[in-house]
């Protein structure tokens, strides 16, 4: 594989992520919209939402810090590299030995940290308590997703997705409770760190149980459109993280050519869109938890990592 | 790492029993406390069933059938009856909060690990992890007596505990004497459901609270007739 | 099996009995039915100390459990004795309804073979059933009386009961394990007589695993502190007789299942020492119970935490271990079963004359009483330990062997034995001298039973028999330490 070829590859790699951002989200808000009964938007809708936001002027406080004015940039190219990170359609790409559990989880933190941070700077109460529920939320859900991350670091000896996604792909690994259970436990994490029902409501402003929009609510223009197209991203960083590592079928390992990369593809859309449907099938029928309940929630994708870890353990004879 | 599919069903079958022992013990109403309850009894029907092909032991095929249908289907029917006819839906009052029950779980299963893990070098895999297994669900059943105060859940943390006993006798080779036991713990468990049903048992009974027991209530003045 | 007759049919009585007696209508047929069930048990057991059957595959007899089945015959027998006549008048005030008796003579015989079952089996998992029958037994004998109170002594007693049972078959699926790997899968991996023999050669970190869950799990039936709850209620809230065989004898078998696992751990070199743990548990059981012996109000709720005192003393005896402690312990255990039925008896005349429960409305009974009162003065004089009784006899044994072998213990076991004499003085000044209270009705029950005991334990105090030291010797040494 020549290196422009590879170059071409990663960057269509970046391009592909933060195209289909807007349409998973979408394709999720329309899905849920039929489900409850509404026509609901077009799948297109937040294409033309970030484009109007983009050229609407930002108005920003005038006691807005430096800080105020980068976060949303840093936040986006954070999550942006992030999600690039996440192998969709190949797995040996120039950028690929970057692309570990532990580093996308780190990018993350920080790009969280970026906006926690941004949304106290201006010192509004919503932004604060926006930025104090995120912390607290982040800080039960980052023990569970270590956790996910050290089954799988016990099970395959890694932490990097290209190497995970040989193993898995490699021999059969037959019926294993420990990673369903860190699938399960993912899964919850994703959920409450992408803000969806039942810890937060994207599509609300109620302000006694809005979590991340109240963190962002001094925000406009470009700087809102970059945080929205932000939290798109970390969607399909999810989606995309758990089609990877857990169903990673027909993903390209080797050299490409042109047919395994458009099954490839193809394999990857599928699937996002298959867990795109499954999560509106969910936040549909649930209802939002209580604040204080989220505890109990993620307390629970805790234990199930925790359970998959002993699982394994128990299973693995010295 | 990789044992073949026999060990992958039986660890697959074992650890779903633990994990419903977990689901157990964060059920907040009754209903939900009967359908895991329910759904845990079919699985250990399913790994004595399993136990049954893997050892050639046909008589377990007979546990694990009034584990079905005695466990999981007349059991949960009956208690359901019990808790609507005494109308006893509302919310289980818990000891401990669910997350410091569910932490307290967790230890117990470290600590049954601790226990199994060092003195069972010479019996295999399959033995070792299912009576781990099985130490963890007997641990957890009685975490669940101790922790939930109400006559129905106590009895379906013993159920539950009972469960863990028949996952470790079918999971020891050529147990003796696994039939008669399981009928003699079905026999008491009937009784158990009739006491509850005849005499309308519906309040706690802190049998475990040790707080309780030294207390002077039993001393009550009763005069005989 | 034709050696084995005997046996068979030392089970076969109380079980026939116990069907026939379920559909006998008539209760004074009934009671006489049970006595005669009793007696005949009683004459098989005795006989088999003659002739002793070789060890079966599903029974066997040796010189620890014939000890203990002719005395839970004979307990068996003087205790159905005094139900005859017991039973009579709580029909006659009308406690007890005719179908409730027929229930109640049935199980009377239904828990004697239970037990001789426990006691005979020379498979670890049948003694788990019938110790686990005798459980249910006796909870639908506690409950009989349908009070409120009943019920809720037997739910508590059930549930404990249960969970006790659950870990003594976690621990009987380990002592399994343990056995498979030598003697190989099937029955003889639970026979008592092969894994006494081979105990050697077992996985030793198997088998302290097991002990513990055993003790624990057959410690609850014995009464042993911390999981003892139910003990008082059921004593308390069941009918009289039944107390005396609780008391008596069932919390002896379970003992016996506890001493027998203690064996097997004794004859494998690389086990833990079972004593410290068995010495633990009895010192705590016997220091509890002597402190909450204070505080009871109920005399047959008394006498049950002094059960849980004497099986703490019975299983301390044990923890220390060697041929003296062991005969201490032996002699303990049976003296306390005949004595503390005595008590019992004697509770029960008390109940029925007095109309109460209640200890303060109950005093002078050797003044309107002098034959049951001084019978009540004598047994728990026993029960205290006074000499010259049985009881002072082998507490003495206890104390000192104890001394012998790790002296500082002697000297909690000597505080607690001060602590529930005082308790027991205490209230027997009360019940017995002073002043009489409350009703005082003729004594409707026959005495005779209550003597019977008291005349063995008188006897054990001043002179044991050469042959029974003989005995008992023999059997402390199988004990091991």
């Amino acid at each position: 594989m020549s290196a422009v070829l590879a170059v071409l590859l990663q960057l269509v790699q970046f391009a592909l992520v933060l195209l289909v951002a807007p349409l998973v989200t979408g394709l999720a808000r329309k899905a849920r919209s039929r489900l409850l009964g509404r026509r609901g938007p077009l799948v297109v809708q937040p294409y033309r939402d970030l484009a109007k936001l983009l050229r609407k002027e930002a108005v920003m406080a005038e006691n807005a810090s430096w800080l105020y004015r980068i976060a949303p940039y840093l936040v986006f190219a954070l999550l942006w590299l992030a999600t690039a990170l996440v192998p969709t359609f190949m797995t040996r790409q120039p950028l690929s030995p970057a692309a570990d559990l532990i580093a996308l989880v780190g990018l993350l933190a920080s790009a969280r940290f970026v906006l926690a941070l941004a949304g106290m700077d201006v010192g509004t109460s919503f932004g604060g308590l926006g930025s104090s529920r995120e912390m607290m939320i982040a800080s039960l859900a980052e023990p569970a997703m270590l956790l996910v991350i050290f089954t799988m670091a016990m099970f395959v000896h890694t932490t990097s997705i290209p190497s995970i996604v040989d193993f898995v792909l490699g021999r059969p690994v037959g019926l294993r409770v420990s990673f369903a259970l860190a699938v399960i436990s993912l899964t919850m994490v994703g959920i409450a760190e992408t803000g969806r029902i039942p810890i937060d409501n994207p599509a609300t402003h109620l302000e006694l149980t809005m979590v991340h929009e109240a963190m962002i609510l001094e925000y406009s223009g470009r700087h809102l459109a970059l945080i929205e197209a932000a939290s798109m991203l970390k969607l399909v960083f999810y989606l995309s993280l758990i089609a990877v590592v857990f169903a990673p079928w027909g993903i390209v390992r080797a050299d490409p050519d042109l047919a395994g990369l458009g099954i490839a593809l193809g394999a990857w859309v599928a699937k996002i869109i298959a867990g795109t449907l499954v999560l509106s099938v969910f936040e549909a029928s649930i209802a939002k938890m209580r604040v204080f309940r989220v505890a109990e929630f993620l307390g629970g994708a805790f234990l199930l990592g925790l359970l998959g870890t002993i699982f394994l353990y128990v299973s693995q004879a010295p | 790492m990789l044992y073949g599919l026999d060990f992958d069903i039986t660890h697959t079958l074992g650890t779903s029993v633990l994990l419903l022992s977990f689901a157990l013990l964060y059920q907040r109403r009754l209903s939900g406390v009967l359908e895991a309850f329910a759904l845990q009894a079919i699985l250990v029907a399913a790994a004595a069933a399993w136990q049954a092909w893997t050892q050639d032991a046909p008589h377990l095929y007979i546990t694990a059938g009034i584990t079905l249908g005695f466990k999981a289907i007349l059991i949960p029917l009956a208690l359901g009856h019990i808790v609507r006819k005494l109308g006893i839906h509302r919310t289980i009052e818990t000891v401990l909060g669910v997350n410091l029950t569910l932490l307290a779980g967790v230890a117990l299963v470290a600590l049954s690990i601790l226990l199994v893990f060092p003195i069972t070098f010479a019996s295999g895999n399959v033995a070792r992890e299912n009576l781990t297994l099985a130490l963890s669900v007997i641990l957890l059943g009685l975490l669940m007596m101790i922790t939930r105060r109400n006559a129905v859940t106590q009895v379906v943390g013993f159920m539950s505990l009972e469960n863990g006993l028949v996952l470790a006798a079918v999971g020891v080779k050529g147990m003796p004497l696994v039939v008669e036991g399981s009928v003699a713990f079905s026999v008491l468990i009937a009784f158990i459901i009739f006491g509850m049903f005849f005499f309308r048992i519906r309040e706690r009974f802190d049998t475990l609270d040790l707080q309780y027991l030294e207390s002077f209530r039993g001393d009550r003045q009763v005069d005989r007739p | 099996m034709s050696d084995l007759n005997a046996v068979y049919l030392l089970l076969a009585i109380p079980l026939t009995a116990a069907v026939i007696l379920v559909a006998l209508p008539w209760h004074r047929a009934s009671s006489l039915l049970n006595v005669a069930a009793s007696l005949a048990t009683l004459g098989v057991a005795v006989s088999l100390l003659r002739e002793r059957p070789a060890a079966g595959s599903l029974v066997f007899i040796d010189d620890l459990n014939i000890t203990l089945v002719v005395l839970t015959s004979l307990v068996g027998f003087t205790t159905s004795w005094f139900s005859a006549t017991y039973i009579a008048h709580e029909v006659e005030i009308g406690r007890l309804t005719r179908t409730s008796l027929r229930f109640y003579h049935a199980m009377y015989q239904f828990l004697t073979f239970a037990m001789i079952l426990a006691l005979c089996a020379n498979n670890i998992g049948v003694m788990w059933v019938a110790i686990e029958a005798s459980t249910l037994t006796t909870v639908v004998m506690v409950s009989i009386y349908r009070t409120r109170e009943s019920i809720e002594a037997a739910w508590k007693y059930f549930i404990l009961g249960s969970v006790g049972i659950a870990m003594a078959l976690f621990g009987t699926i380990l002592i399994y394990l343990a056995g498979q790997s030598v003697i190989g899968a099937g029955t003889e991996a639970l026979a008592w007589t092969e894994l006494h023999a081979r105990a050697g050669s077992f996985d030793a970190n198997i088998l302290n695993l097991a002990f513990v869950f055993l003790l624990v799990g057959y410690g609850t039936k014995v009464g042993l502190a911390p999981l003892h709850a139910w003990l008082p209620d059921a004593h308390a809230e069941g009918p009289t007789p039944i107390s005396a065989v609780l008391s008596g004898l069932l919390l002896n078998v379970a003992l016996y299942a506890v001493l027998r696992f203690k064996m097997i751990l004794a004859g494998n070199a690389g086990a833990i020492a079972p004593g410290p743990l068995m010495l633990t548990m009895g010192l705590s059981s016997l220091l509890l119970a002597g402190v909450m012996l204070y505080r009871r109000r109920d005399i047959k709720r008394f006498f049950g935490y002094s059960s849980i005192e004497h099986m703490g003393i019975i299983a301390f005896a044990f923890g220390v271990g060697g041929p003296l402690a062991n005969f201490a312990g032996l002699l303990h255990m049976a003296l306390h079963s005949l004595t503390k039925s005595g008590i019992f008896f004697a509770v029960g005349h008390i109940a029925q004359v007095k109309g109460t429960q209640k200890i303060a409305d109950i005093g002078g009974l050797t003044k309107t009483h002098p034959l049951l009162g001084w019978g009540f003065v004598l047994s728990v004089a026993a029960i205290a330990g006074l000499p010259p009784m049985g009881l002072f006899l082998s507490e003495f044994l206890v104390v000192t062997s104890a001394m012998a072998r790790q002296p500082w213990l002697a000297v909690p076991v000597v505080v607690g034995l001060l602590v529930a004499f005082g308790a027991l003085a205490l209230r027997l000044q009360q019940l017995a001298f002073g002043e009489p209270r409350g009703a005082s009705a003729p004594i409707q029950a026959s005495l005779v039973p209550l003597y019977l005991h008291l005349v063995p334990v008188l006897v054990a105090g001043l002179w044991l028999p050469a042959p029974l030291v003989a005995w008992f010797r023999n059997v402390a040494s199988l004990l091991g330490s």
